[in-house]
């Protein structure tokens, strides 16, 4: 009986299972769908029923997945950028790997393909439009290789979304996600003292990754296809942030920043190039009246309820 | 308008906090709207501007219930060399207006590079001008104030005060589009306060200023009296990407009435002191 009901479930492949965030994405999905999910890292504490190949996204044995299963829909969840190190490696990771991915789409007619993107790719400039819609040009990528390659992963996403009409290709950009994760965001909240530059105070948008798991379950409506900006709570400045976490910000002139942080990046001490720093400078914030009208999405956690994962002293 | 007049001794001293108050009413609970501005900033910010609008300038108000509830452009003539207009304007909008209103004003791009500046302006609810923004803005249904003859208007020399300079056509399209009514604006007075003989622009280029006006007052604006005259709002219809002919034919319409207002302004004052 309960295999039956099992077949009957629609399946989805789920890129980067392993993550924090898979793992949350997993737990929301697996009641009603047929889960396979793949990470090179393998799996720990996923639901049972979530088959995990422990495998590269370039390798070969991917494909079998295709051939061997009929998948329904495809979630590629952009790979997290590792700041430092192997720069080429992870270029190949991610961008060969997603074409690859979405090669499989094509060929093995998958109705579905979504990538979780970021809304941080359109970078933050000094004259940027308060709120950037979805047609803004992706020009994070001037300032360092790591983003530059997921700027590569979701422009390829894009051009695939106009090639392949068959494939109904959604590309959500969700704002800062911050919460129980280890994605950059999140961990600068952590830090013990949070610096800021000296002289700005941008409004941020943050969203939480329950927020975010809603408008992936709400991409997956068979037909809906596009590129969706999603956005949590009304926008705050950062030094507001900071200080609902119980920490203060710690305000350090841009100059010294730059410096400190080059020097630090060079000998390996840290892991945030300098060209991080303009997102404590200027706004890169988005409108999501698309993804409202659209995608029917609507973020439900208040802003306190959003940050309260990362207040210093949690009670428990 | 008694209350714009000091000599009737009206209790000006706490405008300003009334004001504010009333704007607090509305806030949302974190006081921040989504571009940054904060009422509690413009409180701690805005008396040495009503100490300037009250007691040095005397700003005196006509027709400020011309200003539609709602979405609005307040479009006005732009002088003086420092943009002191553009405070008074927004500071009568505050304290005069039934009820109290943040004028917006759109800044340089520039500015955003600035530390501290960059986040001042903001939190008094100026916001950084682009076409994307104004809209937003508009469909907020907020108050825009735009200067069409933009930083050729503000440093040109006294000999041609009170002539305007030709105006952009941005606003236009951007009332079109938005169906925002425009209230044009005639500010007299200050064209005399900081008489500049001479616009240097070789100097200004070579400092990377927009302009480098040589005065005698030294960049010290003089005790003119302000006259700020508001004039009945007007709608415009059609299409916002028209060609710019069409365009210019309803932007002299504008113009036209800032022309009017500002010869009335001149006809009614003696004497730009007083």
């Amino acid at each position: 009986m309960a295999s039956q009901r099992k077949k009957q479930k629609p399946t989805i492949v789920l890129t980067g299972v392993n993550g924090r965030f898979g793992r949350m994405l997993a737990r929301a999905l697996h009641r009603d769908y047929r889960l396979i999910g793949v990470d090179p890292r393998g799996a720990r504490r996923l639901p049972r029923d979530v088959t995990v190949h422990t495998i590269d996204l370039r390798r070969k044995k991917v494909e079998d997945i295709f051939r061997r299963n009929r998948i329904d829909a495809v979630i590629h969840l952009n790979p997290t950028p590792e700041w430092r190190g192997r720069t080429s490696e992870h270029r190949n990771i991610a961008v060969l790997g997603t074409q690859k991915l979405f090669s499989y789409c094509a060929k093995y007619q998958v109705p579905k393909a979504i990538l979780l993107s970021s809304a941080a790719l359109y970078g933050a400039h000094p004259d940027n439009d308060q709120f950037l819609t979805e047609a803004a040009p992706l020009m994070a990528g001037s300032g360092f290789a790591t983003m530059r390659d997921l700027v590569e992963v979701d422009m390829f996403a894009t051009s695939f979304f106009w090639k392949t009409p068959e494939v109904d290709t959604v590309i959500l950009r969700p704002v800062h996600i911050v919460g129980d994760l280890n994605n950059g965001v999140s961990l600068y909240f952590k830090q013990k003292r949070v610096p800021t530059l000296l002289g700005f105070d941008p409004m941020v948008q943050v969203i939480s990754p329950e927020d975010v798991v809603r408008s992936v379950v709400l991409a997956l409506k068979p037909g809906l296809r596009g590129v969706f900006n999603i956005v949590g709570p009304a926008p705050l400045p950062l030094t507001q942030l900071i200080r609902m976490t119980g920490r203060r910000p710690f305000p350090v002139p841009e100059a010294v920043a730059r410096s400190l942080i080059g020097i630090g990046f060079g000998v390996g001490a840290t892991g945030v190039p300098s060209a991080q720093l303009d997102y404590l400078k200027y706004v890169c914030m988005v409108n999501s009246d698309a993804a409202r009208d659209q995608l029917r999405f609507k973020a439900r956690m208040s802003i306190e309820e959003t940050m309260a994962p990362l207040e210093r002293r949690r009670p428990g | 308008m008694p209350n714009v007049d000091p000599h009737n001794k009206v209790d000006t001293r706490n405008e300003v906090e009334v004001a504010i108050n009333r704007l607090l009413k509305h806030q949302k609970e974190h006081g921040y709207d989504p571009f940054g501005f904060r009422p509690s900033t413009l409180r701690r910010a805005l008396p040495p501007v009503h100490a300037l609008y009250r007691h040095y300038f005397r700003v005196q108000v006509e027709g400020i219930e011309n200003v539609p509830a709602g979405r609005a452009l307040l479009i006005a003539n732009h002088s003086g060399q420092i943009p002191l207009d553009a405070m008074m304007i927004a500071t009568a909008m505050l304290i005069e207006n039934e009820p109290p209103r943040v004028t917006r004003a759109m800044i340089e791009r520039w500015i955003a590079t600035l530390p501290f500046v960059s986040m001042f302006f903001s939190r008094v609810g100026q916001v950084i001008g682009t076409r994307a923004n104004a809209q937003a803005l508009l469909e907020r249904d907020e108050l825009l104030m735009v200067f069409p003859e933009g930083s050729r208007g503000i440093s040109k020399p006294y000999s041609q005060a009170y002539q305007l300079e030709e105006f952009g056509l941005g606003f236009m399209r951007l009332a079109l589009q938005t169906n925002t009514p425009i209230v044009p604006i005639g500010v007299v007075g200050a064209e005399e306060q900081i008489p500049a003989l001479w616009n240097a622009k070789w100097l200004a280029r070579m400092l990377k200023m927009p302009a480098f006006p040589i005065s005698p007052t030294l960049l010290v604006p003089l005790p003119v009296k302000y006259r700020i005259y508001f004039g009945e709002p007007l709608v415009f219809e059609g299409d916002s990407d028209d060609e710019d002919r069409v365009i210019r034919a309803r932007v002299d319409v504008v113009t036209d009435a800032i022309r009017g207002l500002l010869k009335r302004g001149l006809d009614e004052r003696t004497n730009p002191f007083f």
